[in-house]
Order: C-alpha cells, then structure tokens, then sequence
C-alpha cells in the first residue's frame, strides 16, 4: 500500500512547507506541495497542511490575502466533506481568515514577534490530533509569532491546547489550538514541525502530523 | 557644477586628485552619469581603497576552501559534494541615520550575497554595538534596530542563531549593525559573478527601481557621520523582506533548473556595482539599455537609474534561448524579470538612455584602477598592566556578582533573540544563548557551529592581541559545542583610517588576526570593512568582528552550555590567569589584557573537539565578559540546577572571580569521564576538577571562604537587566 498523500500548501512567502513536508514524511505520510493558484488538491489527496509563514507579507492582515486564493476552495469543499486540515501559524491565521475556523488572531499582547519553547497541555483529550493523551498532558512545541492571540467565543469551537503557565501572547482561555465543531480541521499557533525530531529537542509535535494519515 | 555651487566630483565625495584621475583614465571629462559611478565604485565602501592594501595579510586558503574572497561569499567544503557559503557584512551608516530600515536592509543584502552564490540561506547572525541603554537615543537606535532585524529575517524565513551585543559610550554617535548568513550549497552548483558569453542576455530580477538609497555608499558609508544626519535620510534604503522571500525562493529554483550562466546582487551602488563587478571578473564588457529597466517612479536620471539602491533585486546573465524560460519562472514567483542588456566583447560599461549613449567605460577602471591608499600608521604608546592595588577590592562578593550579572553587556540577551525565529527549517539544534548556534546540514548527519564575536576593549589596548582575542573567542565558543574551527569571516568596523590612530590599529588588529587564523586554521572566505565609524565626539573602538564556522560531523554530539544532571563533575580547563585589566568588573577600557597563547588555544580547540566526538562532555561553556563567575551561573541558569565549585585565589578573591583573559572553559561531565577529559589536557593546558553539579545555589568557594546566591535570584538579575534598562 503507497503512503497517504498530503497536500502541503504553498503561498508566495509561506516559509514551512519544507519542515512541515518533513514532519509529513516521519509519520510515513508522502506530502506533494501544492501551489496556491490551483483550483484543485492533487490526485489522491487526503488531507491537507497549510504551513507557517508570511504568506503575501502579511500585508492586509495575516492570512487575508492567502484566504482569497483559489486553492482555499478546495481546501473548504474537502473539510466540508470530513476531510482533515492543518494550519499552523500563519496557516491558522489563513483558516480563521477563511471562515474554516472561528476567531480571530491579534497581536501579541507585547506587541513584539516571540520565539520560545512552550508546554502546550490538552485541553480536549478527545479529538484525533494530540495522540491519545489525556487531558491536562503535556506536549513541549516551539512558537513564534507576532500575531498569535486567539480572539473569539471559545463555545464555537473545541480547544484542543492550551499553554501552560503564563499567557504568552494575550490569547482567550491561553487556546494555543482549535478545531472546528466536527473535529476535522484544526489549527494552532505553535509549530509542531518543529518538534518532530529528537536533535530539536522533541517529538510531541508528530501527533499532529499523524492524525493526518489517521 | 552641483547644486551646492561646488563641484559636482566634490559634492559626490570625490577628491579633486581622484578626479584628476578619472579624467586621465578615460583622455576626456566624464559625462554626469559616468562621474556619478566612479564616485561610488572608487568609494571606501565599494572599492576598500583604504584597506585592501592591508587585508592581503589574511590567510585565505585552505585544504576545506573553495571558493576565497572576492565573490558575492566564501564558500567551504563539508563533505558529501557540499560547500557551506558564508559572510558577514556591516550596515553601520544607515542604521545609525534609520535604525529599522537600516537593520532590515542589512539583512537584506547579506541574503542576498548568499543566494548570488546560488546557495539557500540557512542561519543568521548579527553583531551590534550601541551606546549605553541610559541614553535614550540609544535605547531607541537598539529597539528599532533589533526590531528591524526581526522583521526582515523573520518574513524572509532564516532562523536567526546567534549574535552579540555591547552598550558603550564610544558607539554612541556610531552604532554598529552587522549581519552574517550562511547558505548551502552543492558545490558543482556554484554560481559565480563573472559575466560569460558574447552575446549573452542581461537580465534584473526582482523589484523596481527607485531613488531610495542614491549613494548611499558614499554619502552614508564612507564618511563620519555629524549633526546633518537627518538630511541623509533619503539615502536609507526601504526593506521588502516578502519580495526578498519571492527572489530567494525564484532564484533557488532557476539555479537549480540550471538557467543561470552568472547572478550578481545589486547592493551598495545599485546596477554600477553589480555590473562593472560582473564585466571586470568575466573580462568582458556589458551593454545595458536604461530605458528597459522597470522604474518605481517617474523623472528619475540615468545617473539616479545607474546608483539607486533599491532592494531586493538581481542581475543575471542568461543565454538568450533560455531568457524566456528565465521569465516564466518569475512570473511563477510572481516577480519581474527584465532583459536589460547584453554582454559584449568590448571590455566597456556602456549605457544607452532615450537612444544615446550616456556612459562607456572600460569596466576595470571601476573596479580595479581605484586610487588605493596606505593608511597612515601612528603607533599608540604601549599600554602598561594594571596595578590591582590601585582598584578597590570587592569585598562583597555576591553583591558584585549580582551586579555583574546585572551589567546589560553581560546580561542575558533573551529580550533580543525571542524577538526573532530562531527555528524556521526545523534545523537548529542549538539556539541562540549558547556560545554558538548550531544548524544541522540539510541532508545529512552533520551540522555546523557558527558564532560572530570581538573584544574590542583588547582591541583599543593592544590591537595585535585584541584581533587574536577576536578570533580566539569566536572559535572557543565554536568548539564548546565540538565543532571544529574550519573557515572564518570578518567585518573590520574601524574609524577614519585617515587618522594615523586609527590606521595603526587597523593594520594591527589585521596582523593579529592573521596570526591567530592561522595557528587555527580556520582562512578567511569572504569580509567586508566599514571606515569612518567617528562623529565629531570620537571615534568607536576598533571593532574587528570575526565569525568563525565549525563543523560537527555527528550532529547528534553536539554540547550545549548548560549544566544537566545532578552529580556531575566540573572541571575548568584551558590556560591563563584571570586579570582585572580591561574586565567587565573593571568597567573601563584600561590596563593590559594578557595576550593569547595560540598554541595553547589550539590544545585547547583540540581538546574540546575531541571530547564532543567521544561523548564524554555533558556541557561546556567559555568563560568571557564578567569572568569565571558569570560563566558558571550562565551554565547553572541555565540548565536549571546550581553548583558548588572551589577555584584558587591568585592575586585577590575578586579577580579570582570576575578577572578574564586566557582561554578558559568550564565543563560538565559524568564522574567516570573526568580522567578521560584529563588525559586529553596536553600541550600546556590544564583540566582541573573544581566542583560539582547540583543543588539549587551556586556556590564559589576561594581561600575558604565560600560565596552563595540562590540561582533564582542570579537568574532574576541576569535576565531582568535588559527589559528593565529597556523600560527607563
């Protein structure tokens, strides 16, 4: 049996394709990286990722311009069929912005871009993209950003990650992640793709990577 | 005549001998446009005509180099058909008139030089010197030049790895901002600059030119700055760090499609640059048409056309069948691609604006017929050693650490680096806050260290021993993380060379330098020299800023500087006596540092190389600004566990603690690695078992008597002390 095919996503100034395409590949999926002017996913396709980055320079808003291309269409005809979508980062931005998810992100509260490592703890122990873990556990992943605090009613969606400890960026209830109601699409500030190998200094982040060929 | 009633070769910073000379190069007057170039090609930032004498001292080959100064970037071997591309580049003058977009823009342009190397950037580095946080107009160039940096690198997607800061009076009116990126790249795809191919295509890729940034290398950086700064304004160039993206991702791909013959950035002195430097190293002439080059604005002049500094744009050579091809792919990347020109077999620059031809020059005239100058060399009185009775003891030994800890030159730089992405490409093993930052190659097991230090202080007091300082530092801090030195960069930031002061410390500093990379041998690949850092109130110190890359062949072994597990043993290692001279602890540039041994620098490389390969270190970090001291609560801080040491007295307690100089490590193991460390201390270094790892205090004890601060309260200081300057 061929492994799973994942549609990475790539927009002009997107920067994670890469890493995300690599975290595809340790969770024995096979990502094909898909340009933002199509119009269709590519052949066999079963889920999608919409990696971090700049997509369009932020300008407008972040994820505003990316949300108006036409590949977006078909992100929004697979999840409306069940299909599993995730968007880290800017890609979460781009879900928010397209209407995928609900909510909003703002700037930080610091108003300043912030790179660490955070413990992200489960909030939601049963939706498929933190592995089984129970809730209160705790998965170690890096963020960076500068427009990361989730902004919207929490009732609208199922918080999936929460960070622990201090808030660091301004975010509702610390979400560092949601999925939609049904469960299929999620999106988080953190990068887990960068938590994929064990030279990065953790391995939590495949979860989220696997639940895709799940 | 200019504007200003002047001449016009005076108003663009020329001397009327130099003008003499273009006159008589050419057997006639040349027209504006063409004065205008010569202006800037013969300029201190273009041409180093000031320095270029002097960095012919530099070692620059090697059995791992292969490809030396004079292109867009160094490039080294590292195994598996793979070469690591390097260089580190100033962005003094116009970060000091605009600190964001001066900062950005120096990001900018060194990615640039990478990616002309055809080589995809995978770490940045800066170094930065501003005057200190008290003065709010230093507060303010700092927060706006790190935000800059932050910014650009962080929209374009390189992981920033590491870095250094210092704060001192004599960067006041002359901040340095430098910025170093290392790219990677399969040595048969190496682009070189060197134009090829009568009749091949001329080809701008990427923005629109505009009138930002009009001689910006000779008004900006090649002159002291002075009150009419302001003024200069118009001659920073504005950032687009997302067309930079689109320009770094468009040209991977064209190079990698093999569409490229050659590709050049367009940096300082815009199209002149990067075409006359194109034609005098492929030995050919180019003909470029300025009415085809896309323009931002309306009215600008051919000369404007020729100079503008508009970012994020390169030049490429194409052959003509494959301009097309060239042009799809941009289009892709949403970018313009433009055929301006084509090469020729004249040797000439030639330009043509509204059909007629406004400039013809024999390319070499720009490049290689530049007035060059032996810098005038006084030589300083020699400096004599302190005398440590004249400096009160500290007594209060916690409190002094505290305070130390404390001193924004010696505080935690989280403020700094938590601005930028440090992890973007899921390849940096280790991030900023260590003594390197440590990048794994794509592809393989292997990673390289890569680190941007200086002593400037050691520098200002004895400038052949501070540029051995400079590079030994750099490269102890590579081998902490058991990477091996393999080639370095440098960016010699010094005042007017002018000045007989000044160019003695210049050909100095370059002297010991020299010395020192060669006993490592680690060559210089690629530089770059900023002059005229100097206002009216004083010139900076000399601050030559080496960055050394190491190479690690098992990325999986790579050290970090903080302590782990309780139990451990530590162990100091190295050689020298800490001294008061020139310390932190001192606070002022004054006495004699003792000068390196180089000898015992290598042993000491050797020796932490070895031990990382082995697996027998579980830490090791170098003792530097604040001394032994600083350097253990760094380790404690963290690794999150504290320790207990015992190190001898010397001359007094508070040397013992505070005092720098040598070449000095502190190192982690566990309890059955200590002898095998030991056995590896030859060559006159010594490894001493000082203490151990544990608790939740650091405890120094020194002729009985024993210093303990909580770790908590060490860190509270330590990473306090920038945000909290910040907020004043």
């Amino acid at each position: 049996m061929s492994a799973t095919r994942v549609a990475v996503l790539r927009f002009p100034g997107t920067l994670d394709h890469e890493s995300a395409a690599k975290a595809v590949q340790a969770v024995g999926g096979d990502p094909v990286f898909t340009h933002h002017m199509d119009t269709e996913l590519p052949d066999g396709a079963t889920a999608v990722v919409i990696p971090g980055g700049f997509s369009y320079g932020d300008h407008l808003r972040p994820g505003a311009l990316a949300s108006r291309t036409p590949i977006l269409g078909a992100v929004k005809r697979h999840a409306a069929d069940g299909g599993r979508v995730l968007g880290i980062c800017n890609g979460f931005q781009i879900l928010c912005e397209s209407g995928l998810l609900p909510g909003v992100l703002r700037p930080n509260a610091s108003l300043q871009f912030i790179c660490r490592q955070a413990d992200l703890e489960v909030a939601d122990p049963g939706t498929p993209w933190t592995g089984g873990r129970l809730a209160g556990e705790v998965m170690s992943v890096p963020f960076k950003h500068h427009d990361g605090a989730w902004f919207g009613d929490p009732g609208e969606s199922r918080v999936v990650l929460r960070y622990k400890g201090e808030n660091p960026n301004g975010s509702i209830d610390k979400i560092a992640g949601i999925t939609n109601l049904a469960g299929n699409v999620m999106g988080l500030m953190p990068h887990p793709e960068e938590a994929c190998d064990p030279l990065l200094g953790s391995v939590d982040g495949r979860a989220l990577f696997a639940a895709l060929l799940a | 005549m200019g504007d200003s009633g002047k001449p016009l070769f005076q108003e663009l910073g020329l001397l009327e001998s130099e003008y003499d000379r273009v006159v008589k190069l050419m057997g006639r007057e040349p027209t504006d446009p063409e004065l205008v170039m010569f202006s800037l090609m013969w300029s201190e930032h273009c041409s180093y005509k000031h320095s270029k004498p002097l960095l012919k001292g530099f070692p620059t080959t090697g059995k791992r180099v292969v490809m030396g100064p004079g292109e867009n970037a160094g490039a080294v071997d590292v195994g598996d058909g793979l070469a690591i591309v390097f260089k580190v580049e100033s962005h003094n003058h116009p970060s000091a008139v605009e600190p964001f977009e001066g900062a950005a823009t120096g990001v900018g342009g060194i990615v640039r030089d990478i990616i002309a190397v055809g080589a995809k950037p995978i770490a940045l580095l800066d170094s930065l010197r501003f005057g200190p946080l008290s003065s709010q107009r230093s507060r303010f160039l700092f927060r706006r030049a790190v935000e800059g940096i932050g910014h650009y690198g962080n929209c374009i997607g390189i992981p920033n790895v590491g870095g250094e800061v210092q704060f001192d009076d004599r960067y006041e009116d002359s901040c340095l901002v430098n910025a170093m990126c290392v790219g990677i790249v399969p040595q048969d795809r190496i682009l070189s600059c060197a134009a090829k191919g009568i009749g091949n295509r001329l080809v701008l890729i990427g923005n629109r030119t505009g009138r930002d940034g009009i001689g910006g290398a000779s008004v900006l950086a090649s002159a002291e700055l002075g009150d009419d700064d302001a003024d200069k304004r118009p001659s920073v160039q504005v950032g687009d760090p997302f067309t930079e993206r689109k320009l770094i991702d468009c040209c991977m791909a064209m190079s990698e499609a093999g569409l490229l013959v050659a590709l050049q950035d367009l940096g300082a002195a815009g199209l002149t640059s990067a075409a006359s430097e194109m034609a005098s190293r492929g030995g050919v002439g180019l003909a470029i048409d300025l009415d085809r080059v896309p323009l931002r604005e309306q009215g600008l002049a051919p000369g404007e056309v020729l100079v503008s500094e508009s970012q994020e744009r390169m030049l490429a050579i194409v052959e003509p069948g494959t301009v097309q091809a060239v042009k799809d792919m941009a289009e892709r990347f949403e970018l313009d691609a433009t055929d301006i020109g084509e090469v020729t077999g004249t040797g000439e620059l030639e330009a043509l604006w509204r059909g007629e031809e406004v400039v013809r020059i024999p390319s070499l005239y720009l490049t290689d017929d530049v007035p060059f100058y032996d810098v005038p060399q006084d030589a300083a009185p020699a400096n004599q050693p302190i005398d440590i009775h004249t400096v009160p003891e500290a007594t209060d030994l916690a409190a002094a650490w505290l305070s130390l800890m404390s001193d924004p030159n010696v505080a935690s730089k989280r403020w700094i680096f938590q601005q930028y992405d440090q992890l973007v490409g899921a390849g940096t093993v280790r991030r900023p806050g260590g003594d390197a930052g440590v990048v794994l190659i794509p592809g393989t097991n292997r990673a390289i260290a890569v680190t941007l230090d200086c002593a400037e202080w050691h520098c200002e007091l004895d400038p052949r021993a501070g540029g051995q300082a400079s590079v030994l530092e750099a490269a102890r801090n590579v081998a902490c993380t058991g990477a091996l030195p393999i080639a370095s960069t440098d960016c010699l930031n010094f005042a007017n060379p002018e000045k007989g002061s000044t160019g003695w410390r210049l050909a100095e500093a370059i002297g010991g330098m020299a010395e020192a990379l060669t006993a490592i041998d680690a060559p210089i690949v690629s530089g770059n020299v900023s002059l005229y850092n100097e206002s009216p109130r004083g010139p900076i110190f000399p601050t030559p800023v080496v960055g050394i890359v190491g190479l690690l062949e098992d990325a999986s072994k790579s050290v970090g500087a903080a302590f782990g597990r309780h139990g451990d043993q530590i162990l100091l290692v190295g050689y020298g006596e800490p001294r008061l001279d020139a310390s932190r602890q001192l606070g002022r540039c004054e006495g004699l540092p003792p000068a390196p041994d180089l000898a015992k620098e290598q042993a000491l490389i050797t020796l932490l190389v070895t031990a990382a390969e082995k697996g027998l270190m579980e830490s090791a970090h170098d003792v530097s600004e604040g001394g032994f001291a600083v350097a253990l609560a760094e380790s404690c801080i963290n690794g999150d566990i504290g320790a207990d040491v015992t190190i001898p007295k010397g001359r007094r307690a508070d040397e013992a603690m505070f005092g720098e100089g040598g070449g000095r490590v502190i190192i982690s193991c566990h309890p059955d690695n200590v002898a095998a460390i030991q056995g590896l201390a030859t060559g006159g270094i010594t490894a001493t078992v000082i203490g151990e790892v544990g608790g939740d205090d650091v405890l120094v004890t020194i002729g009985g008597s024993t210093t303990q601060v909580p770790r908590s309260q060490l860190r509270e200081v330590w990473e306090g002390a920038i945000p909290q300057a910040l907020e004043a």
